[in-house]
């Protein structure tokens, strides 16, 4: 392996690999800078996370793998680990190294992953990461000893504070430069393994390389071990006739002579390290631990714990409502300028309207999200760092486990209450890939905020305002409450049927380490939330501008704009001179000036509400002739049975990329223009004056409940889409979601309204 | 002088004990196993959830969460 002289341009790969929650990817950052490539394993939805090492002239590639308990490839995240280190997978180079970190104030059951990678046959770095915990911990770590001991070097680092960092890459580079001893087999964990396994492993080779495979001792030993293993699927499924019965016999052998399959192997590597790190690593009486125990004493205590998260919960959602209103302002006044700006610059046309209509209302539907992501996620760097995230998941664990999740899909469909895509971006915190997919799904059920200006329409509009309990109950605000709950009410089954019959299988294990609590580091906050929010803007943000820009076209054409660009610039001119009039209104000027400006006024003012009104109207013949008018009379028959006419037809399908646009384009199409807000009361008279052709009027309370339903329902959110998509990496579950909540909504639209007419 | 075994899931608050075996040769009985929740481990108990499940143990120095479905796979022996 030695590379005395290699070419500049020559790729080294390097693996990093631990137990979860040993702090990697501080480390990967530490090594790589904030630069990885991302991307997904081909096949599984599990992450693929790639960084060049920074501060060298040699080219060496970090593959960041999945965080692991044992390498016995039993979950994909497994399976993919043991098939990098390996080289079995087409599209990723065999690492020369794989640089794996333990919890230096946990080495003993860290050390369990270490002796399986060890047999790999590949050149190792051991890294003590957390080493600033060692002796807050009372313990004493003899690295020096550890790495006379495993024959490999062993490197002491502080990642989260950047300590230990020069020097594991110096140690890198010389373990790629200079030979490595392979281990000798009677250092390897292996070497405690009864007499019988080794024998019938021996065996099992023999006969595998009499059938023409080159299996490795590592995969024989995991034929044999794992019940149902990914080795043993791989090479059942490979075509090679008898091998289930070769394994079940040899498993059956081992059974008759006492050694009993998977207990002896977890016995044997325990054992093993427990002869290596004796006087090697010490601990006293821990203090730390101690405190830690006495915090969880009351964190997780029956009545305080309870409150403790309530309050904890109550602070974060508080903040990302309070702090996320002053940046989204901000964004929103930028757009405004922005937009007035063109305005300015260009005349009204299509070109205008692509930048201001499109192109900003797409780049704003996407930075409107950023401080909500911010904020959430510094709330989970700051909980997840400093040890909270973990008692979080364990007071709510029992709550969860009734719907079939566990404690740690909590916060995420908590967030989901405030916005969907941070939330589903906070899935990444559920290890259990089945959960995770299932909270992923219903996340969006949750109703987020921007469901709440429709409610409020609609309630104010048509719920009447009965009140009970001498007024402390009001009709419309039980009515806004019940629609608030609704989405979760509905996830509850959602929920279930999803783990029944699309994630089926044995529950998850709940098994979690609850680290001692400590403060957070800066650094990892900091980085956390940069890489959520880069991820969001690059990632999810792209195709969110694709959508509105499309939606856009699909209003804008094709219909004549000539006339309506005419008006807009008339009633531009005439705002123009009644800003010169306004501004020449000073209070030094004489009566008869004064009554001459005056009398100007009120004609421009005439003028003015002719030309907006014909404006108006223009706009929304425009809509009702474009691509998005037609698709509303083709789905009028569609809607008919849920108590809609086809103009809440258009709106609803126009605010499929985002619900909140269906308040602007009801403006629009009751031609109002698209400034409206939820309280306008035009609006709301437009509304109620709307009328079938039959005379009868087409909102009514059935209606309004029928479309609140559809919205609380409904997965019109291109932003949380296209962030499924990213999670997942796949087309399939965006879909999936648009089609199950589509379905959802409609049905349930659809019962509100038949019920509500039937019953009166 | 041996206690009689219990299951893991019946310690009280405080209470320590050694661990006799782990029923089953499943994942969930692997993955206890890879925790090092192994024969002669001592084990404690050090608080259950306000809702009384799951349960935060101690074992090899570090702590671990287990529901009671996990725990009541782990026979112990309370200790003197």
């Amino acid at each position: 392996m030695v590379q005395a002289t290699h070419p500049s341009n020559t790729v080294f790969t390097v693996a990093l690999i631990g137990n979860p929650n040993t702090g990697k990817s501080s480390l990967f950052n530490a090594l790589c800078g904030m630069n990885a490539r991302v991307g997904n394993y081909p096949g599984v939805t599990v992450e693929q996370k790639v960084g060049r090492l920074t501060g060298t002239s040699d080219l060496i590639d970090v593959i960041d793998l999945p965080g692991t308990y044992s390498l016995a490839a039993r979950s994909a995240d497994e399976a993919i680990a043991v098939r990098v280190l390996s080289g079995d997978l087409p599209t990723v180079a065999k690492p020369k190294l794989a640089i794996v970190i333990l919890d230096a104030s946990n080495v003993e059951r860290n050390l369990y992953l270490f002796s399986q990678i060890y047999e790999l046959g590949l050149p190792v770095v051991v890294v003590l990461n957390m080493w600033d915990r060692v002796s807050i911990e009372g313990l004493t770590v003899d690295a020096a000893l550890l790495a006379q001991r495993l024959g490999v070097p062993v490197v002491c680092t502080s990642a989260n504070k950047r300590q230990g960092i020069e020097e594991l890459k110096k140690v890198i580079l010389r373990s790629l430069h200079s030979p490595v001893a392979a281990p000798r087999p009677e250092q390897l964990a292996r070497s405690q393994f009864p007499n019988a396994f080794l024998e019938e492993v021996e065996l099992l080779s023999q006969w595998l390389v009499s059938m023409g495979r080159k299996p490795s001792t590592y995969q024989v030993d995991r034929l044999l071990i794992d019940s149902d293993g990914h080795f043993q699927k791989a090479i059942c499924q490979s075509g090679l006739p008898g091998i289930a019965s070769k394994i079940e016999e040899a498993r059956g052998r081992l059974n008759a002579a006492g050694c009993k399959i998977p207990m002896f192997e977890t016995k044997s590597r325990y054992a093993w390290i427990r002869n290596l790190i004796d006087g090697a690593v010490v601990r006293q009486e821990s203090r730390s631990a101690s405190t830690s125990d006495r915090i969880d004493r009351w964190l997780t205590h029956r009545w305080i714990g309870m409150l403790f998260f309530v309050f904890v919960m109550f602070l974060v959602f508080q903040s990302i409502t309070l702090f996320s209103k002053i940046p989204q302002n901000g964004i929103e006044w930028l757009q405004v300028q922005a937009s007035g700006g063109v305005e300015a610059v260009l005349g009204p046309g299509a070109l205008r309207s692509l930048i201001v209509d499109g192109v900003l209302a797409g780049v704003g539907g996407v930075i409107v999200f950023l401080p909500q992501i911010a904020i959430l996620f510094f709330f989970i760097a700051v909980l997840e760092d400093c040890g909270y995230m973990a008692r979080a998941a364990f007071v709510m664990d029992k709550l969860m486990t009734t719907v079939g999740l566990s404690g740690k899909s909590f916060l995420p469909l908590m967030s989901s209450f405030a916005c969907a895509v941070p939330g589903i971006m906070a899935t990444r915190t559920i290890e259990s890939r089945k959960d995770r997919m299932v909270t992923l799904l219903i996340a969006p059920l949750m109703s987020c905020s921007a469901r709440l200006p429709v409610y409020i329409l609609m309630v104010s509009a048509f719920v009447p305002a009965t009140t009970y309990a001498s007024g402390w109950i009001s009709l419309q605000g039980m009515v806004l409450m019940f629609m608030q709950s609704l989405g979760a009410l509905v996830a509850i089954p959602v929920a279930w049927i999803l783990k029944k019959y699309f994630f089926p299988g044995e529950p998850a294990t709940f098994l979690m380490e609850l680290h001692s609590y400590k403060w957070p580091s800066m650094i990892v906050i900091y980085q956390r939330v940069w890489e959520r929010m880069v991820a969001f803007v690059v990632r999810a943000g792209t195709l969110i501008f694709c959508t509105s820009i499309l939606v856009w076209a699909a209003a804008y054409f094709p219909g004549d704009h000539q006339s309506l660009d005419q008006s807009v610039l008339k009633l531009e001119e005439l705002q123009s001179t009644r800003s010169n009039w306004t501004a020449k209104q000073t209070p030094t000027l004489n009566e008869e000036d004064r009554s001459l400006i005056e009398a100007a006024l009120a004609e421009n003012q005439a003028a003015l509400d002719l030309v907006s009104e014909q404006v108006n109207r223009q706009r929304s013949e425009l809509i009702q002739t474009s691509f998005l008018g037609m698709a509303g009379s083709w789905i009028e028959p569609c809607v008919k049975p849920l108590g809609w006419d086809w103009k809440i037809g258009v709106a609803v399908i126009a605010s499929f990329p985002a619900r909140e646009v269906i308040i602007a384009t009801l403006g629009t199409i009751y031609s109002l223009g698209a400034d409206q807000n939820e309280t306008s009361q035009g609006l709301q008279d437009q509304m109620k004056m709307a009328r079938w052709p039959d005379g009868k009027p087409v909102f009514n309370l059935a209606t309004a409940l029928s479309i609140m339903v559809f919205f609380a329902l409904c997965a019109q959110c291109s932003a949380t889409l296209m962030t499924i998509r990213r999670e997942t990496n796949s087309w399939r579950w965006p879909i999936f979601s648009f089609v199950y909540m589509t379905t959802l909504a409609y049905i349930g639209a659809w019962l509100t309204y038949q019920c509500f007419v039937y019953w009166g | 002088m041996t206690s009689p075994n219990i299951r893991l899931d019946e310690l009280v608050q405080g209470e320590s004990a050694v661990i006799v075996e782990i029923i089953g040769n499943d994942v969930l009985a692997s993955r206890l196993m890879e925790m090092g929740l192994i024969e002669d481990e001592p084990i404690s108990m050090i608080g259950r959830a306000p809702m009384g499940d799951p349960t935060e143990y101690a074992v090899r120095g570090y702590r671990i969460s287990l529901r009671k479905a996990e725990s009541n796979r782990v026979i112990v022996r309370k200790g003197s």
